[in-house]
């Protein structure tokens, strides 16, 4: 069996970083595997801009930010493989692929970066009840049809759902000259960016409902139209206040699902709340030498955050070839927990080794409601050591908070840090 | 002038064709939607039942007995998916004891093998995740499941083989009765045939009224199904049935053939013929049977449900079927009023009905008759030996388009290029299970219709979900 230090499942944003981190802290043996016939994963057909703000401090498209990354890997001689789907990944780090010329084959992995991506939640998931028509879309389809095949799904377009993917296409099916008539949302807060309700609906007269769903499809061959109605806090359609809109296209983006079906294949533990693997400090799973990172492992709403984190992700599988691998050394010291409660709805990573930390640990998490003029605040046990101010905070935006590693050190018996939001 | 022309693809019109081409005769199936099974026969539980609930001494007793022994012999000539997992009817309310005792008495009568009552220990051994609140369960071990699409499919594949005529998107707008001959006035012209199978499902009423006196009402009964995640699959190893109700056999949990779980069916009447809308009433109704462990131990997590959709069950009042020659319109055979259990009696009444048609015609034996016939090749069922000697011989069998059902591009291009191959998303989906795993389409549609356009011959912006009017794309962007 062929084997190599580390092996990349997914050629997207978070496999290319983590690649580049690892070959740069000097790992040569590395395999890239992606599905795709090329690499950058979503990015490709995320043609708008507004990438890499963070990171180039400029605006790119997605290709462009992808290319950044894909030159950087080919510069390395980093190797990899299109057309190529990952079937299985076993407990002991065996990759089993299957492509067109090789048939099926199995790799050996020192280390393993799950780095999948994420899928849309279909709508079978949200159970709306009607018809089964041609003309619903999940927003990414639609996306990759009209932007890499060059095809309009339709014409008259209601979207259900306030994702980051759904607003973007709100604005693209308008430059296309679709008529977006609206964008309904279950929930009383929007599901994406700020940013992204501002450029892509506002600047074009789209309304957002929101407490708003689909409460029926209509259409037997072709979608003809919807109806939808405002939801009470309970999110039960409220008599009375359902709205019809005729249209050939109903776009979904209700929400992203972490891929990890593979994950389970090799007993990664998930997290329920985040659909993603359960990680420490070096974004290590359960099962030694397994990482993840990306939306794989918690879906992102900035690339520049999902690059940074790979890019920790491959420097750890790295050191872990290097010093662990094969030696039956343990991570040492003390392992601190990390909890999120009180509006915080998880943190990423959930546990510190206290040896293996760097200098500074970047723990992210989302909010699970909308929160004005409210604190974010970390406790170590049950002291607060940080409290900060922000004016909004809301599910569809990533928060973060920076843990210095003299502070946890200097904390005597410190056992929990409690990540909380407060509203003094 | 065809001898036969069967109304109706579905799993009754395509067993009837399969059937009839066992004999030298000029037969054409006919069918308003783009494909086999479009009708009744895609949307149902695919319960291969075992005939304990039929009332003794019915046609339709007789049938789904009769049905459930030759879909087993069948399965391995005709190659389709069925599973003998047997089925449990749970009873969960002490009281209600009594009624297992009825339906092992109906199922002896009705001729149903090693049927049991199972106690409560026994039955918790057998299926573990069932609900605590179960008291005993008539077993019956012949009770399976099956693709119902996939039935149909190999059902028409082998009459197309053996030289039945195909004509998709042909509805019936007429039927006159002629001096010994039919005229069907249809979408696509007028057809003239001897002799008529009625298989029209929902529409049977419509058809037999056109040609006869004694008129015939078929409702349509829909029923609503959950259909949940693969990982419930094993869930249940049986099929788990409540006690029946006036309405049908209840809300059933179980698994499917292929390896997802469901709940479901409703049963609401309905005047639409098309109506297989689902309803939130429905869903809410199926989704607090399923979280309320109506039949499981556990609450089943709702986040799990994949899909929701609805089905027609063709009800004829007397809850019968009816296989026979119309008195008074002679050579058109009825095959009406087919609802549950008509999924595993649509080989016997197959037989059945191409036994009269024989006593009145007596076609001589189609000598050539092909009575096997090969699937598609599921690659995700080989072993990895296999795999690669598929795709040593063609490369597609080594690209997966489906990640969720991991179906490669030699599988979809195998059902689009086989003998009454897929035209439509759709029939590609039935035929491989492309698209019907946890994203439902989400990532494959692009490159399904992609594949679909080349091996057609045919535009993207012709590709269509499911036939006629059903196109997936306006157009081109920057055109108007």
């Amino acid at each position: 069996m062929k084997s190599y230090d580390v092996i990349i499942v997914g050629g997207g944003p978070a496999g290319l970083a983590a690649a580049i981190s690892a070959k740069k802290e000097g790992i040569d043996s590395i395999l890239i595997i992606e599905r795709d016939n090329q690499l950058g994963g979503i990015l490709n057909q995320c043609i708008h801009n507004g990438f890499g703000l963070h990171t180039f401090k400029e605006e790119l498209t997605g290709p462009e930010y992808a290319a950044r990354f894909i030159e950087q890997a080919a510069e390395l001689n980093i190797e990899y493989k299109l057309h190529t789907m990952v079937c299985d990944i076993s407990h002991d780090k065996v990759v089993t692929v299957m492509n067109r010329e090789e048939g099926m084959v199995m790799y050996q992995a020192k280390a393993v970066i799950l780095a999948m991506g994420c899928r849309e939640r279909p709508r079978g998931a949200l159970n709306i009840p009607g018809y089964r028509p041609a003309g619903i879309y999940s927003a990414g389809t639609a996306q990759r049809l009209v932007n890499i095949e060059g095809f309009m799904p339709g014409k008259k377009v209601v979207i259900l759902g306030s994702g980051d993917i759904g607003l973007i296409m709100a604005r693209r099916m308008t430059f296309e000259g679709a008529k977006v008539q609206c964008v309904a949302e279950v929930m009383p807060y929007s599901g994406g960016l700020k940013r992204n309700i501002v450029q892509c609906l506002d600047d074009y007269d789209i309304p957002l409902y929101l407490s708003h769903t689909v409460i029926d499809i209509e259409g037997k061959d072709r979608l003809t139209g919807v109806v939808i109605a405002e939801v009470g806090p309970d999110r039960k359609p409220i008599p009375g206040t359902e709205m019809h809109y005729d249209c050939d296209t109903l776009l979904l983006s209700v929400g992203l699902i972490p891929e990890n079906e593979l994950s389970k294949k090799a007993e990664v533990e998930m997290s329920p709340i985040t659909n993603g693997p359960i990680v420490d400090e070096s974004l290590e799973t359960n099962v030694e030498g397994v990482f993840a990172c990306g939306n794989v492992l918690h879906v992102h709403d900035l690339v520049d955050y999902v690059s940074e984190e790979a890019a920790l992700a491959g420097k750890n599988a790295a050191q872990y070839v290097k010093e662990r691998y094969g030696k039956d050394v343990q991570k040492s010291g003390e392992v601190i927990e990390i909890k999120a409660t009180d509006g915080a709805r998880y943190t990423v990573p959930t546990s510190i080794h206290m040896d293996n930390m760097a200098d500074l640990l970047t723990v992210r998490f989302r909010v699970g409601n909308v929160f004005k003029d409210s604190y974010i605040s970390v406790y170590f046990n049950d002291e607060r050591v940080q409290h900060r101010k922000k004016q909004v905070m809301a599910p569809g935006e990533m928060e973060q908070i920076i843990l210095k590693k003299k502070a946890l050190e200097d904390f005597d018996g410190l056992k929990t840090i409690t990540v909380k939001i407060e509203e003094e | 002038m065809y001898d036969i022309i069967v109304i109706g693809a579905g799993v009754v019109g395509t067993c009837v064709a399969r059937e009839l081409s066992k004999y030298q005769a000029n037969v054409c199936v006919i069918d308003k939607a783009d494909d086999v099974a479009s009708g009744t026969s895609k949307a149902n539980s695919g319960i291969v039942h075992a005939g304990y609930d039929c009332k003794p001494g019915t046609l339709m007793a007789k049938l789904n007995v009769r049905g459930n022994e030759l879909l087993y012999q069948l399965a391995e000539e005709l190659d389709f998916p069925i599973k003998k997992n047997g089925s449990l009817i749970v009873c969960t309310i002490e009281s209600e004891r009594g009624k297992l005792d009825v339906l092992l008495d109906q199922a002896n009568a009705n001729g149903v093998p090693d049927a049991r009552i199972v106690e409560r220990d026994e039955l918790l051994e057998m299926e573990p995740n069932l609900t605590p609140n179960a008291v005993a369960a008539l077993y019956v071990p012949t009770g399976g499941i099956i693709c119902p699409f996939n039935l149909a499919i190999a059902m028409g594949e082998n009459a197309a083989v053996n030289g039945v005529e195909f004509k998709f998107e042909t509805e019936v707008k007429n039927i006159v009765k002629k001096d010994g001959y039919y005229e069907l006035d249809t979408n696509k012209g007028v057809l003239e045939t001897k002799a008529v199978v009625n298989a029209a499902g929902v529409y049977a009423d419509v058809m037999h009224n056109m040609v006869s006196d004694k008129k015939m009402k078929i409702v349509a009964r829909k029923g609503e199904y959950l259909l949940m995640d693969k990982e419930l699959g094993d869930y249940f190893k049986a099929t788990i049935f409540p006690l029946p109700g006036p309405m049908g056999k209840g809300v059933l949990t179980a698994p499917t053939i292929h390896g997802n779980m469901f709940v479901g069916p409703s049963a609401t009447d309905i005047e639409d013929k098309e109506g297989v809308n689902t309803t939130q009433e429905i869903i809410d109704d199926l989704v607090q049977k399923a979280s309320a462990s109506h039949l499981t131990k556990d609450r089943l997590p709702m986040n799990k449900v994949i899909t929701s959709f609805a089905g027609l069950r063709a009800h004829e009042e007397h809850h019968e079927f009816i296989v026979e020659e119309v008195a008074d319109a002679p050579g058109f055979f009825d095959a009406a009023g087919i609802e549950s259990p008509g999924l595993t009696s649509s080989p016997a009444i197959a037989e059945m009905l191409v036994g009269l048609i024989q006593d009145k015609y007596n076609f001589p034996k189609n000598e050539n008759f092909i009575a096997k016939r090969k699937g598609i090749v599921h690659m995700e069922d080989l072993s990895m030996e296999e795999k690669n000697e598929m795709i040593k011989k063609n490369p597609q069998y080594g690209n997966i388009v489906c990640r969720c059902e991991m179906v490669t591009e030699g599988e979809i291009v195998d059902a689009i290029n086989r003998p009454i191959g897929a035209r439509s998303l759709d029939g590609v989906k039935r035929r491989t299970r492309q698209g019907m795993g946890r994203c439902q389409a989400g990532f494959c549609t692009p490159r399904t219709m992609e594949i679909l356009s080349r091996e057609l011959g045919i535009p993207m912006t012709e590709i269509t979900k499911k036939g006629e009017g059903s196109n997936m794309l306006v157009g081109k962007i920057k055109e108007d």
